[in-house]
């Protein structure tokens, strides 16, 4: 190989990494900062008065959120968030593994848990309030009730498709009870599990967001809506915002803890298409 | 006919169980009340809930009220399905923009569309408009994701195959794309209907636009117990009605389909 193409070779594998780092730029952020920059102009020419640019949400997001507001207003509406979402996967996956296992206890559910899945999840809000107040537990448990069904429906589908032959398998060596549930049952149902625990997040996120515009002084839902009532429209956007990047970064969230807990379940799948 | 000699008792058992488990239900509920375990001004009888339901099954007012309701949601899933369908296959078909659009779909997706519902106030005042805004922001991701995987979804192999036999780009979305996309899509108008017409019932018990979910707030609000249990009940028959009728048509449209077809020989 002579040096000129080696020289070659280097020159392009450089022009190679900078497209690929352009690439890895651009596509990611080039439409974001075009959107942007479209509603920035947009909303400097336009006198709609609901639509402020980007920058003056920004300026308002900073004011609102930095500051007493995150740990008045987000801390507690997150805490409530999380314990109704940990309350939510612990219940749905313990009574979930128990239906699933006993065929006449799944039979005798059924119908009830199609009807319980099929109430819209916000309609259940006042009826919590009627049974407990207007606490905080209330909207803790308007959480569950809504994000329950999904991790529950979809545990004991897992649960009940596990496989016949590693069943036998395991009856055939005799293994205990509660290994059966740990090595078997349980790791055999994750995929399912997991599915309905994404489900469930989206559904607590917004009865979250909805118990607070209903029944409520604090919190992220009632600061929203606050503002929406005293026409403080930048300072509404702002709040938006915030709720998507708690959408994103629960998504996120979910993402790195599904990897890693179905990690061995994506490297089978792997393995079986290659 | 061997086959079903042997599914009948079983069968028979499970909807047995069924009705025992709902009975059981229905029983728990009147006697928490008649205990005296919860007031029933909290948790009224079943009894008086049920009567009031047959009361309000015979009120035009109340067929009103869900024919607002199920305005909204069919406007809301249309539009958006519309809308998801067209751009979907746009965005799936062309590498280049699905790369470009992955961030800010990632970003939009996430955000829950009831965070919207100050902004829709704000734009539509209590108007059905306002509802579609939340219900179509909702549903139309819903539909969106699953047409993009559905079109990125067609076989390598078929895709060759049909370049070289020369068919036109129309016929490649008719007998290609669209073939392979249909299960996805199908998946995806399934649970966007079911998405929709929580945030049809949700947009009207916050926004307080007529409808099923007005009504709920209403009984709330004067103290009316019996009239939200039975308003309760109704939502949750409407969404086992939607959630069947769309599971029914998912599945003959798909009849010609592996994952249907395979069902059946079984």
């Amino acid at each position: 190989m002579t040096a000129h193409t080696v020289r070659i070779a280097q020159r392009s594998r450089g022009r190679g990494l900078g497209r690929r780092v352009a690439a890895g730029f651009l596509y990611p952020l080039g439409l974001p900062f075009l959107l942007l920059v479209i509603w920035g102009v947009a909303s400097t020419s336009s006198t709609n008065r609901f639509f402020p640019g980007p920058l003056t949400i920004f300026e308002a997001f900073r004011e609102t959120w930095i500051g007493p507001a995150f740990v008045d207003d987000v801390l507690p509406s997150l805490y409530r968030l999380a314990l109704g979402i940990a309350a939510s996967i612990v219940i749905g996956i313990a009574a979930g593994t128990l239906i699933g296992l006993f065929q006449w206890l799944r039979e005798l559910l059924e119908p009830l848990l199609e009807f319980f899945r099929a109430i819209p999840p916000p309609v259940l809000i006042p009826v919590v309030m009627l049974l407990l107040g207007i606490t905080d537990t209330m909207k803790v448990v308007v959480i569950v009730s809504g994000a329950v069904w999904p991790i529950l429906l979809n545990t004991i589908d897992g649960v009940r498709a596990t496989d016949s032959v590693m069943s036998e398998t395991a009856d055939s060596f005799q293994i205990t009870w509660w290994e059966r549930l740990r090595f078997l049952v349980l790791p055999a149902a994750s995929p399912r599990i997991m599915t309905g625990v994404r489900q469930g997040l989206s559904v607590a996120l917004i009865l979250m967001v909805i118990s607070e515009m209903f029944a409520s002084s604090a919190g992220l839902g009632y600061r929203i809506a606050y503002f929406q009532r005293n026409y403080l429209i930048a300072e509404m956007w702002s709040g938006i915002l915030l709720l998507g990047l708690v959408g994103v970064l629960l998504a996120a969230t979910f993402g790195v803890v599904e990897r890693r807990v179905l990690r061995w379940y994506h490297g089978i799948r792997e393995v079986n298409r290659a | 006919m061997h086959v079903l000699s042997l599914r009948r008792p079983r069968s028979l058992r499970k909807v047995m169980l069924g009705v025992v488990g709902l009975t059981g239900f229905l029983v728990v509920w009147q006697l928490v009340p008649t205990l005296g375990l919860i007031n029933s001004q909290y948790l009224p009888y079943v009894t008086d809930v049920f009567a009031r339901l047959a009361e309000e099954f015979r009120d035009l007012a109340f067929w009103r009220r869900l024919g607002y309701t199920m305005t909204s949601w069919a406007i809301g899933l249309a539009v958006a399905t519309a809308a998801a369908v067209v751009l979907g296959t746009i965005v799936g078909l062309v590498p280049f923009l699905r790369r470009a659009t992955h961030t800010v779909v990632e970003f939009l997706r996430p955000i829950p569309s009831v965070a919207l519902i100050p902004l829709a106030v704000l734009l539509f005042g209590i108007q059905m408009q306002a509802a579609l805004l939340i219900i179509i922001y909702a549903s139309f991701w819903q539909v969106f994701v699953q047409v993009i995987y559905g079109v990125a979804d067609v076989d390598a192999v078929a895709r060759d195959t049909a370049r070289s036999f020369g068919l036109t780009r129309r016929e490649r979305l008719s007998y290609l794309v669209l073939p392979t996309a249909l299960p996805y899509l199908m998946t995806g108008v399934r649970l966007a209907a079911a998405v929709a017409l929580i945030l049809a019932i949700t947009a009207e018990m916050v926004i307080g636009n007529p409808g099923l979910g007005r009504m709920i707030e209403l009984s709330r609000s004067a103290g009316d117990a019996v009239g939200l249990y039975a308003f309760v009940v109704v939502t949750g028959l409407l969404g086992l009605v939607v959630n069947l009728v769309f599971r029914f048509i998912e599945r003959r449209s798909l009849s010609w389909h592996q994952s249907v077809r395979g069902e059946e020989v079984l």
